[in-house]
């Protein structure tokens, strides 16, 4: 094996391996920021973290080891069960949502008209603020009893309450407020859709298709590394709500437990029972379901993503 | 090239040669109706794009003018209009909470985006110099774990994080190193995002410049802050725009370090006004959610060319 490497290339002089040394010290001198933030606030406290979840700890009294014990009381805990079936409902029905509508909403800007760059940025605007608390606080008062959301279903024969305590509307209402963002996946659908080849669009015209063809025979096919992209970013965000499901149900995951997401429950037991060890078993099995998921997108998109010979 | 004038010449091809007097007649014709055709298409897109468009502005109008409102018609009154708008609602908001003017938290929200915004664009490029830039054993694997990051999600990191740092004192106390939690991580370069942006921008630079300084004599620093940081112009505006927005933005970890109103940030400050034992009405709410808006409205009108430019290039998520 050695003897290979050095028939290849030529044995370095003292003075190439010098530069060669300088490089490395250099290279670690430039990463060492990221270095210590690497080991120190992310594969460090993702061990500590590990380790946690297998003790009950309240951070005033010394840690005391579990076993598995977090792990199988998570399974017999309702609210854990609840704040998964609420949290996997939002992710099935809100991410395919949003991205049909970016998608729907990107065809139809991906045409020269005037005034497309004005649309582009209205449309995008919703995902710049959306997740803010001050979005959060306007749904909150558009969908509450006699709100202007209600006084509109009166118009349709609602009887004028709200959305906000009903707790089978709060989950639509919260996949609006996610789907009311499609901007920035939108955004990323239109620079995809502007390195299909217009070649492609001509031959088929030539050929004779139509509009519908085009879109499932070109375009998809073409789009579906962007689609592919935007998909596994879009999941991985949709298991992390937050902010909204926060400050609609006031803090409480309410009514009857019907905006209790993973990461609110997460909070509750981190930081309103400070039960650190129950609380980092929470955590570890979110990373382990968005890792699940993720390796089965991945492993599927062999099957639907095309990627073309000169795109990387 | 327009679709519809597209058509009309496969149309023409797929009539196959027609007489030819009537040649200059037909092509006269289908070009009238391709004209009408494109005519009706682009005031289709108009109608289709600006009813998307009040939709989706709706819920920011009637912010605004619910902010003018009295606190009883905001919920029972449907109509944005109303005969007693006034700004006291403003004046109410300014007032702050728990003895702390609204001043107090906007400042505190200030210097979070600001440092914010100095320690990603100091760290990340740094990195991304040496990633991109630099050949030192063991780059590509620090590569992976870096962009594997973007997809850990941050509730794995906080409690260990949390503890670390209420054992140090820093958690929630009433002097600015309260902000300490929430920055540090943006002077270690740990958003992957910005870091990936700026990687992706300096691998598209030239080599030419860096290897010419090399012969000069020029090290690595020299390089950096002489050639590429000047380059890396329009990455490093783009990450200060989205690094401000997100740390104005941040609910979740400002929720759990600040616990003393003084050095509550907005968003903070803003939960606080929703608490119902907090007493406060829905006039004030809406007029300290415009108020902590502006400021990034105010980034999006001057920027709006780059920050959708920046998504469409890197996949930021907004």
């Amino acid at each position: 094996m050695a003897t290979q490497l050095a028939s290849k290339r030529p044995p370095l002089t003292p003075g190439r391996k010098r530069l060669r040394r300088r490089s490395a010290f250099a290279g670690y001198l430039f990463l060492s920021p990221w270095l210590i933030g690497f080991f120190c606030l992310t594969a460090g406290p993702m061990v500590a973290s590990l380790i946690l979840s297998f003790t009950d700890y309240d951070l005033f009294n010394r840690p005391e080891f579990l076993g598995f014990d977090n792990y199988t009381r998570l399974f017999k805990d309702p609210s854990f069960i609840q704040a998964c079936k609420v949290t996997g409902l939002y992710v099935i029905i809100g991410t395919p949502l949003k991205l049909l509508v970016s998608l729907a909403v990107a065809m139809l800007l991906n045409n020269e008209h005037r005034m497309r760059g004005f649309y582009r940025s209205a449309y995008y605007l919703p995902s710049l603020i959306g997740g803010s608390v001050s979005v959060a606080i306007v749904w909150k008062a558009m969908f509450i009893d006699h709100g202007v959301i209600a006084q509109i279903g009166q118009m349709f024969g609602g009887d004028g309450t709200g959305w906000v305590g009903n707790p089978k509307l709060t989950l639509p209402m919260l996949i609006l407020l996610t789907v009311w963002q499609f901007g920035a996946p939108m955004v990323i659908f239109l620079a995809g859709l502007k390195q299909i080849p217009q070649e492609l669009y001509e031959a088929a015209m030539v050929d004779g298709a139509g509009a519908f063809r085009k879109f499932f025979s070109i375009t998809m096919p073409m789009l579906s590394p962007v689609l592919f992209f935007n998909l596994a970013l879009e999941t991985i965000h949709a298991f992390q709500i937050f902010n909204s499901a926060f400050i609609i149900s006031n803090g409480t995951g309410g009514p009857a437990r019907s905006t209790l997401f993973y990461t609110l429950y997460l909070y509750f037991k981190g930081f309103r029972d400070f039960e650190m060890g129950y609380a980092s078993a929470l955590a570890w099995v979110l990373v382990i379901v968005i890792g699940i998921v993720t390796a089965i997108l991945f492993k599927t998109s062999n099957a639907w993503v095309y990627y073309s010979g000169d795109a990387k | 090239m327009s679709p519809s004038t597209l058509t009309g010449t496969a149309e023409r091809q797929a009539s196959g040669p027609p007489p030819r007097r009537n040649l200059a007649e037909r092509s006269k014709k289908l070009r009238s109706q391709a004209k009408v055709r494109s005519r009706v298409r682009s005031v289709l897109f108009h109608v289709v794009s600006m009813i998307v468009t009040v939709i989706l502005l709706y819920p920011a109008f009637w912010l605004v003018m619910s902010s003018f409102k009295p606190s009883h018609e905001i919920i029972g009154n449907p109509s944005p209009f109303s005969s007693e708008a006034s700004f006291d609602n403003y004046a109410e908001a300014l007032e702050g909470l728990a003895r702390n003017s609204f001043w107090t938290f906007f400042t505190n929200s200030l210097i979070v985006a600001c440092l914010s915004v100095v320690g990603v664009t100091l760290s990340c490029s740094v990195v991304a110099y040496a990633f991109s830039r630099i050949k030192f054993p063991g780059r590509n694997v620090f590569f992976v774990c870096m962009i594997s990051t973007m997809l850990i999600p941050f509730h794995v990191v906080i409690i260990p994080q949390f503890i670390v740092f209420n054992t140090l004192g820093l958690v929630g106390g009433r002097s600015y190193t309260a902000f300490i939690p929430l920055l540090i991580g943006k002077f270690l370069a740990a958003d992957g995002f910005f870091v990936f942006l700026m990687v992706q921008f300096m691998r598209g630079l030239p080599n030419d410049l860096d290897e010419a300084a090399r012969i000069d004599g020029a090290g690595h620093p020299r390089i950096f802050v002489s050639i590429m940081l000047p380059l890396m112009r329009p990455a490093l505006v783009t990450s200060s725009i989205f690094a401000f927005i997100w740390a104005w933005n941040d609910f979740f970890a400002p929720l759990i370090y600040l616990n003393t109103p003084n050095r509550y940030t907005l968003m903070v400050a803003l939960r606080q006004y929703v608490d119902p034992t907090s007493g406060s009405d829905y006039g004030t709410q809406m007029a300290m959610a415009v108020l902590a808006l502006i400021p990034v409205l105010l980034f999006f009108l001057a920027f709006q060319r780059m920050i959708v430019g920046g998504i469409a290039t890197t996949g930021l998520k907004g």
